[in-house]
C-alpha cells in the first residue's frame, strides 16, 4: 500500500463522513471501526473512482464476502482497501 | 402523468447514450386526489413528487444505458433545490445526466424546467442491482415502451 494512496483515501473519508482525519489509520476497518454504512461508502467509492480514475469493483467484492470467499477485512480494512486500489491503478496503467 | 400511480414521465424526447443524458416531457395533471391534500384550495405539485420525477428520468437513463440489465433504485438525494411552485396543467421538461457509473451504483444530476426556467434540481444516487422479480423487469420494459424510450439506441 502506498502512503500517498492511504493519505488520499483517508482525506476522502474525512471529507465525506464526519470522522476526524486523525482517527483514520491504515488499520481502521471502514465498517466495523469507523462505522461507515453502505450508503456512505458509495460516496467514498465515488470519490475514490474519481480521484484515481478507476472503477472499484464493489459488486464483486460484496459478492465474495457474501459467499464467504473473502472476509470484510480483505476489502474494508483501509490498508487492504488501499492495496486493492493500488492494484487497480497498476492494472489500468498496464 | 398519473401521480397516484407514480407514472411521472409522459414522453422521452432524447436518450443520448454518448452524452449519457436523457430529456423527457410531462404535464402536471389537472386533477389528482393528491391535490385534495396538497393543498386544499391551492393545488401544488408536491416537491417530493418533483424529486420522484427527476429520479424516474434518471432511472430510465440508467436503464437505457445498461439495456435493462439491472434496476436502479433511488438511494440518495443531495442538494435538492425546489425553486418555484408548480401548478396543475404545467408542462415540464425533465433532464437527467449520468455523473458516474459505479460498480453497483450510479450518480446522476437532474433538473426540471418550465419555459426555460429551472423549477428544481438535485444530485441523485442509485443502487443498481439485478431485477428482484421478473414481473418488475417486464413492467419497466412496458413503461419504457409507453414513454417512448428508444432502446434501439441503447448499448447492447
Amino acid at each position: 500500500m502506498s502512503t500517498d494512496t492511504f493519505d488520499k483515501v483517508a482525506d476522502i473519508i474525512a471529507e465525506t463522513s464526519e470522522i476526524p482525519r486523525e482517527e483514520i489509520t491504515p488499520d481502521s476497518h471502514a465498517i466495523d471501526e469507523l462505522g461507515i454504512d453502505s450508503l456512505d461508502f458509495l460516496d467514498i467509492v465515488y470519490a475514490v473512482d474519481k480521484e484515481f480514475g478507476i472503477k472499484v469493483p464493489l459488486e464483486a467484492w460484496t459478492q465474495e464476502v457474501n459467499e464467504g470467499k473473502a472476509s470484510t477485512e480483505d476489502y474494508f480494512v483501509l490498508k487492504n482497501l488501499c492495496a486493492r486500489i493500488d492494484e487497480l491503478r497498476a492494472s489500468k496503467g498496464a | 402523468m398519473l401521480l397516484e400511480y407514480f407514472q411521472m414521465i409522459d414522453q422521452v424526447a432524447t436518450l443520448d447514450c454518448e452524452a449519457k443524458r436523457l430529456i423527457a416531457h410531462s404535464t402536471i395533471p389537472e386533477d389528482s386526489p393528491i391535490f385534495e391534500g396538497h393543498f386544499p384550495g391551492h393545488a401544488l405539485m408536491p416537491g417530493v413528487l418533483l424529486i420522484e420525477t427527476m429520479a424516474q428520468a434518471s432511472g430510465y437513463l440508467v436503464l437505457g444505458l445498461n439495456n435493462f440489465s439491472q434496476m436502479p433504485f433511488l438511494a440518495g438525494v443531495k442538494e435538492a433545490k425546489l425553486r418555484s411552485f408548480v401548478e396543475p396543467q404545467t408542462p415540464i421538461t425533465i433532464e437527467a445526466s449520468l455523473e458516474h457509473d459505479g460498480s453497483g451504483f450510479a450518480m446522476t444530476k437532474a433538473a426540471i424546467s418550465h419555459d426555460g426556467q429551472k423549477i428544481c434540481d438535485a444530485k441523485l444516487t442509485f443502487k443498481v442491482m439485478p431485477f428482484p422479480a421478473p414481473e418488475l423487469e417486464a413492467e419497466m420494459r412496458r413503461q419504457a415502451g409507453r414513454i417512448g424510450l428508444n432502446l434501439e439506441n441503447a448499448p447492447t
